[in-house]
């Protein structure tokens, strides 16, 4: 009976340390003829880019996705750390990465030459990859297009009264769009802005973008906030394809100027032990080819000018981008995401 | 009754060996409690405080919803917990022998699986509103009203059907270790079976529906991804978007730190109704009666109140995953799913091994010393409490002091950087499961250690017996059966954990939880239900195991009688024999 179970915790013990010699080992792959990456974006979205990347150059990429929390890491980590790169989708978040001081910055002659002033920052500590515009997305059945919402503002208007969908309010999507309503009607008329759309809302904000195209499929309401790349994600999901199906895309605008875009991008970490590969890895993701897949296979927009965009972001219209500086949202952040918890949109 | 600490035992006897134990148990208690320090850090020196702003908007909005969610839960796990525990330990009806082992099953299935599943069954487009449009011709939403699954009840719904068993477990090994004799001499008294179970058996086994219930509420109030699903504004939910919408570590750890305060709360609240009162057994003899065998409705009843929360909690959800398991399986089923499934076993196995030793040791030091330790040793617990992401921030920073200190000091006197060490290991996730899990297998192993009569200690002592030896020849035999319940349950939850995977992994590295995660937050959780469907089928081997060792570790069958009710001289025959 004892002996059985030492037998059995022996066992047990030798099973494990052979599990823990083969997982070590796996981890060992981390060294030269690499790059390392920390990734707030999902990998299956960057994959096919890394993907490419290798078969281009021989080098392979090594990635850590998480929601939260990396740049923690990073700067835990230290001088010591083995990542080289950290990609993120909102501004703000780039932005926040910059401001921990985890970043190094980067400039080529490619870099330089191929991405637009908006879309970097001043030293090269940040590149923009791609533009995701937030769209509406109207019920072909319920809303006219004649009726559909023009701007942003407009979403506030009692008529919509009981009719929007919307994620929570303090989501960084909503937050970066809160805060260029800040920017440009400053914070007071922003606050009326935003108790105008909560007034609208036809549930508690829940779910994420898609969640709401679905709630407009469902009849729970007519229309939603969502980024544009969502249109061709859900048409591309057996499930969500009459999602998308039961609604119509517009750009709207913010005052009398654009639509609001914000970037998913890349920076270079302070640490960065493989530097070369580093760097090819971004004149790649900014290169024509990984620009256009970008847009082929997420429906994001390029960043780069004159790279084709793919035909379904063309057939949703034209984008014409709001011309206020990124940073100048990233800079107001804060302040936004106060509001939204102020006027208790989430509640 | 008796109340009795060992430390007057401890000090009598040998204090030099006492003492190691305690010295020892304080130096685990205290590496388990760096993380937490490492928060309180955080939160007391943030880049920008928004203190101010928190605590006027966020924070009574979001505790009073948790304090919802919490009470709500409590509720919830003690009824079905404590009500299918009693059926399966007191009663014979159809099923029970099955049933005795598969209330643990829903233990198996991680909360937001769950979520997604009820969603998707009782939302606009599910077929059970899809059904009622069909009888009564409904067409929008605006026709009729449903109850909104994605809301505080629905929260409350899915969870206590998730979260029941870790008091149906805890409570049921209480039942079956109160000798039958007490119930009977209640029953002879003159107490009816309603009465015998609310005046004698619960008040026994209330320790361990206490310390159930308190699992389940911490589980509750660490919970991210099923509030989050449902909308339920609770303070995890602040702690992300604080996190995530501000990217403000120090705001999010500022709220991890209010969260402790609820833990507190409860800790303190579970020992005040402790106290004094710790029950012990003064027979010693231990007997199962003939169970009681229902009859027409109450057998059905019986059946029900078992049946429901499996079906529920199980049933439907593993049904789910199986079907779009089977769908995707030619995509899913490949080299990469074996990989996640040996990381996630690994892992885990080697979570709870850690764990239990841990919590022995400190269950131990603290039946060794009485109060002081105690405290102390409650410190290491608060883990559980707080959520994974912002313990994993905890994690990290000790993790990589250490290594950039090895670092600074190698490169000082040899010229060479020793690099990062354990920082992005999987020695950092095991010590985060066991950081955020010990408080499930202290629970569990401190409130089997507590029923041991300190009597037995004495003997022991008394008969030349160290700690340690007595320890291993006696308390360790005697409570097996909870070691094994302790190891299963940090098992199970390492299998599900999350949040600190994402952040503290090594590159390239997913787990079965990390792969389900990244379609699951898409509302893609189809083509990552095999590896769902794997996670739960784990759960369940542990499940089985663990009713065995429960049964067998049973006073009154097999070695558990005589081990009881011999003295030390003769235990080492009956444990060759038996």
């Amino acid at each position: 009976m004892r002996k059985s179970t030492y037998a059995l915790a022996a066992a047990g013990l030798a099973a494990l340390v052979l599990g823990a010699g083969a997982v070590a080992q796996e981890q060992a792959a981390v060294n030269a003829g690499e790059v390392n990456v920390y990734s707030y974006r999902q990998p299956f979205l960057i994959q096919p880019m890394f993907d490419a990347f290798t078969r281009d150059t021989g080098v392979k990429v090594n990635v850590v996705f998480a929601k939260t929390g990396l740049v923690e890491r990073l700067k835990q980590e230290g001088r010591n750390s083995p990542a080289d790169l950290i990609f993120t989708v909102d501004i703000g978040r780039l932005n926040d990465a910059y401001e921990a001081g985890v970043t190094a910055p980067v400039e080529t002659a490619q870099l330089t030459a191929s991405i637009p002033t908006a879309f970097r920052q001043g030293e090269g500590h940040w590149y923009g990859l791609t533009q995701r515009a937030r769209i509406i997305y109207a019920s072909k059945e319920r809303v006219s297009r004649d009726d559909a919402p023009k701007s942003y503002e407009e979403l506030a208007d009692p008529k919509w009264a009981g009719r929007i969908c919307t994620r929570a309010g303090n989501h960084v999507y909503q937050v970066a769009l809160t805060a260029a309503m800040i920017a440009h009607h400053g914070e007071e008329k922003a606050e009326a802005w935003l108790r105008g759309l909560k007034s609208n809302l036809a549930r508690k904000p829940q779910g994420n973008d898609r969640a709401q195209v679905k709630a407009i499929n469902e009849g729970e309401c007519d229309i939603s906030l969502g980024n544009n790349y969502y249109f061709g994600l859900m048409l591309q999901n057996e499930e969500q394809f009459g999602w998308a199906q039961s609604v119509y895309p517009v750009f709207p605008k913010i005052g009398n100027k654009g639509t609001h875009v914000n970037i998913s991008g890349m920076a270079m970490t302070k640490a960065s032990p493989n530097r070369d590969n580093a760097v090819k890895l971004m004149e790649f993701l900014t290169g024509d080819l990984a620009q256009q897949m970008y847009s082929e296979q997420n429906f994001e927009y390029p960043v780069v000018a004159g790279v084709p965009q793919a035909g379904l972001l063309r057939s949703m219209g034209d984008l014409h981008p709001d011309t206020l500086a990124l940073d100048r949202i990233a800079a107001l952040r804060a302040d936004a995401f106060k509001l939204v918890d102020k006027v208790g949109y989430n509640d | 009754m008796s109340v009795t600490t060992l430390s007057s035992l401890s000090s009598s006897t040998r204090p030099s060996q006492g003492r190691v134990w305690i010295l020892g148990g304080l130096l685990v208690a205290l590496i388990v409690a760096a993380p937490l320090g490492a928060i309180a850090w955080l939160a007391l020196f943030p880049t920008e405080n928004i203190w101010p702003h928190l605590a006027s908007t966020v924070l009574p909005r979001h505790s009073w919803n948790t304090l919802v969610l919490m009470v709500g839960n409590g509720i919830g796990v003690f009824l079905i917990g404590t009500a299918s525990a009693w059926l399966v330990s007191t009663c014979e009806f159809p099923g029970r022998r099955l049933f005795e082992w598969a209330m643990l099953l829903p233990l198996a299935v991680p909360a937001y699986i769950v979520a997604f599943v009820y969603t998707d069954i009782m939302e606009f487009a599910g077929p059970v509103q899809g059904l009622l449009r069909d009888l009564f011709g409904w067409q929008t939403s605006r026709d009729y009203w449903f109850p909104e699954i994605r809301s505080m009840g629905g929260a409350i719904f899915v969870m206590s059907f998730v979260l029941y068993p870790y008091v149906y477990l805890l409570t049921r090994a209480a039942f079956h270790e109160q000798s039958s004799s007490v119930l009977e001499v209640s029953r002879t008294l003159g107490r009816g079976p309603w009465q015998t179970f609310l005046t004698v058996a619960l008040p026994l086994a209330r320790p361990a529906i206490v310390v159930g219930i308190a699992l389940a509420m911490m589980e509750t109030l660490a919970d991210f991804g099923t509030v989050d699903y449902f909308a339920v504004n609770t303070l995890t939910v602040a702690v992300f978007n604080v996190w995530l919408g501000m990217g403000n570590a120090g705001g999010a750890a500022q709220i991890a730190l209010v969260m402790l305060g609820f833990v507190v709360l409860l800790i303190t609240l579970e020992r005040i109704g402790r106290h004094g009162r710790q029950y012990h057994h003064t027979s010693s003899r231990y007997q199962t009666s003939p169970r009681v065998r229902l009859r027409g409705g109450r057998k059905i009843a019986a059946l029900l109140v078992c049946a429901i929360p499996i079906v529920i909690g199980f049933v439907i959800p593993a049904g789910v995953l199986l079907r779009h398991a089977i769908v995707f399986f030619d995509e899913s089923w490949n080299q990469a799913f074996f990989a996640f499934a040996r990381n996630s076993l690994t892992l885990s196995a080697a979570a709870a091994l850690v764990a239990v030793s841990i919590a022995v040791f400190l269950a131990y030091g603290r039946r060794l010393s009485g109060r002081g330790f105690g405290a102390l040793s409650r410190i290491a617990l608060l883990g559980y409490a707080v959520p994974g992401a912002v313990l994993a921030v905890g994690v990290l920073i000790p993790f990589a002091r250490l290594d950039n200190a090895i670092d600074a000091i190698a490169r000082d006197l040899f010229g060479v950087s020793t690099g990062l060490i354990l920082s992005g290991t999987i020695f950092a996730l095991v010590f985060a499961y066991v950081v955020r899990f010990l408080a499930v297998g202290f629970g569990a192993v401190e409130a089997s250690l507590g029923k041991i009569r300190p009597s037995m200690d004495m003997a022991a002592r008394s008969l030349g017996a160290g700690p340690g030896r007595t320890l291993w020849r006696i308390h360790l035999p005697l409570v097996r059966g909870s070691l094994i319940a302790a190891g299963t349950i940090v098992f199970v939850d390492s299998m599900k954990e999350l949040p600190a995977t994402l952040i503290l992994r090594p590159f390239n590295f997913d787990t079965l939880a990390t792969h389900v995660y990244q379609f699951a937050s898409d509302e893609l959780l189809e083509q990552s239900a095999l590896s769902a469907l794997t996670i739960v089928i784990a759960g369940i081997l542990p499940v089985i195991i663990l009713s065995r060792a429960l049964r067998q570790a049973r006073p009154g069958t097999r070695t558990g009688t005589r081990t009881r009710t011999l003295d030390i001289g003769t235990r080492k025959d009956v444990l060759d024999n038996g």
